[in-house]
């Protein structure tokens, strides 16, 4: 029987989520013996090469690319699950929420107190780089998500317990302290 | 006429001293009523409706309702199990509830409830209204992105006189709680101390005192709201 495939990405999150999912420590030999990678940082393949059981979302929706590839994740995925604040209510970046992009693009790249050198006053405008959107999106305000982990990021544990429940297909039990929004 | 009163809680026969309010008189016998406007010594407002309880086939907000001889209380069901968790889950979605970022973390009310009703998303879509973070006061911080407009700090911070230190202004959606200029001014160290613990969420701070509590020692790092009060009936059980 193949193992269940398991595809990561990072939106607009900071990495931080993965770096809690690394922190089930040696359990990741077990994982490996359960679970197959796809497309994911951690083994490096960067594009799609079958359809997979389960996809983990980290971060938000800020600009055009995040969009596609979340789309692109719910077509190959049985089970997408929104991973972290980020992805679950937009988190960090979704301050800026509210504030017009085009203030936010004039603190950045012209007024901002570390700005130097953009003499000519240019907005970053080559057509290669994705559009921002007009605000932060949820994960599941773009597309249909069936689980979430709350946390910021999501407690190791956490993170275990719901792969193992999922591949499993065993009933998850969480303790009270493994649920946590910070 | 006696001075208790009996009723039953889910079937849990209790009972209390008569004219006590149905949370307190809950407490009394181990049960925990889930609040969030309401607060010990502070004359009880029934405005969240998280205390919402079905009293003889009616709901009632138990903070404000009395307990009575002969009372049947339903609290644990299903449907009212569901109506506090979508209460919580719109005051998640009205402000801008940014747990990660939130100096109250750990100790907050608002993320307690959550956690005790295990809501992983709320399933209302998020407002991000555009709030301000008044700081200009010398002893602590407004910030309104969090506010729940619970009344807490209105009920129960006052000056000498019996004046309300905290004051809603403007009306509607556009409502908010702010400290009154003048009052505000005289505001001492200890009274800025209690208003931020009075606030169920962050929204009132103490300017220099976040993050104090480290990680793992907050308030709601191991127990969830309300086990305390569940204890009790477990030792008396």
């Amino acid at each position: 029987m193949s193992k269940p495939v398991i595809a990561t990405t990072s939106l607009a999150g900071c990495f931080g989520c993965h770096m809690s999912f690394l922190d089930i420590d040696d359990r990741i030999l077990e994982l490996i013996e359960l679970v197959e990678f796809n497309k994911s940082p951690i083994d490096d393949i960067k594009k799609f090469t079958k359809k997979c059981d389960i996809g983990l979302i980290e971060g938000g929706c800020c600009n055009s690319e995040n969009v596609h590839v979340l789309k692109d994740f719910r077509e190959h995925c049985k089970i997408l699950v929104s991973v972290g604040e980020c992805a679950i209510m937009g988190g960090l970046p979704a301050m800026r929420n509210g504030i017009p992009i085009s203030e936010c693009l004039a603190e950045a790249y012209l007024n901002g107190p570390t700005v130097s050198g953009n003499e000519e006053k240019i907005l970053p405008n080559d057509p290669e780089l994705p559009i921002l959107t007009d605000k932060v999106y949820p994960c599941h305000e773009v597309v249909k998500i069936d689980y979430f982990l709350p946390g910021c990021p999501p407690k190791a544990d956490l993170i275990w317990l719901t792969l193992v429940a999922l591949v499993t297909e065993d009933e998850l039990q969480l303790p009270y302290e493994v649920v946590k929004f910070d | 006429m006696s001075q208790f009163v009996k009723f039953t809680i889910d079937g849990t026969e209790c009972m209390a001293a008569r004219g006590q309010y149905i949370v307190d008189a809950a407490k009394e016998n181990g049960i925990y009523i889930p609040t969030l406007c309401n607060y010990p010594g502070v004359k009880p407002k029934g405005g969240c409706r998280i205390c919402t309880v079905r009293v003889n086939g009616r709901l009632m907000t138990a903070c404000t309702t009395p307990v009575a001889e002969g009372m049947t209380i339903e609290s644990e069901v299903h449907d009212i199990v569901e109506l506090r968790k979508s209460i919580v889950e719109l005051l998640f979605v009205e402000g801008n509830h940014f747990c990660p970022g939130c100096e109250k973390s750990g100790n907050c009310e608002l993320q307690a409830l959550a956690y005790r009703f295990r809501i992983m998303v709320p399933r209302f879509p998020f407002q991000f209204p555009l709030r301000r973070i008044d700081a200009s006061h010398p002893k602590i911080i407004k910030d309104q992105n969090r506010c729940i407009l619970c009344k807490r700090c209105i009920r129960a911070i006052r000056d000498e006189e019996g004046r309300s230190v905290f004051a809603y202004r403007r009306r509607s959606s556009r409502v908010e709680v702010v400290v009154d200029p003048k009052l505000g001014k005289q505001l001492t160290d200890e009274l800025a101390q209690k208003s931020m613990d009075v606030c169920p969420v962050g929204s009132i701070l103490v300017k220099e005192k976040g993050f104090i509590t480290p990680i793992g020692s907050r308030k709601y790092d191991h127990e969830a709201i309300g086990s305390d009060i569940e204890h009790i009936r477990m030792t008396k059980i």
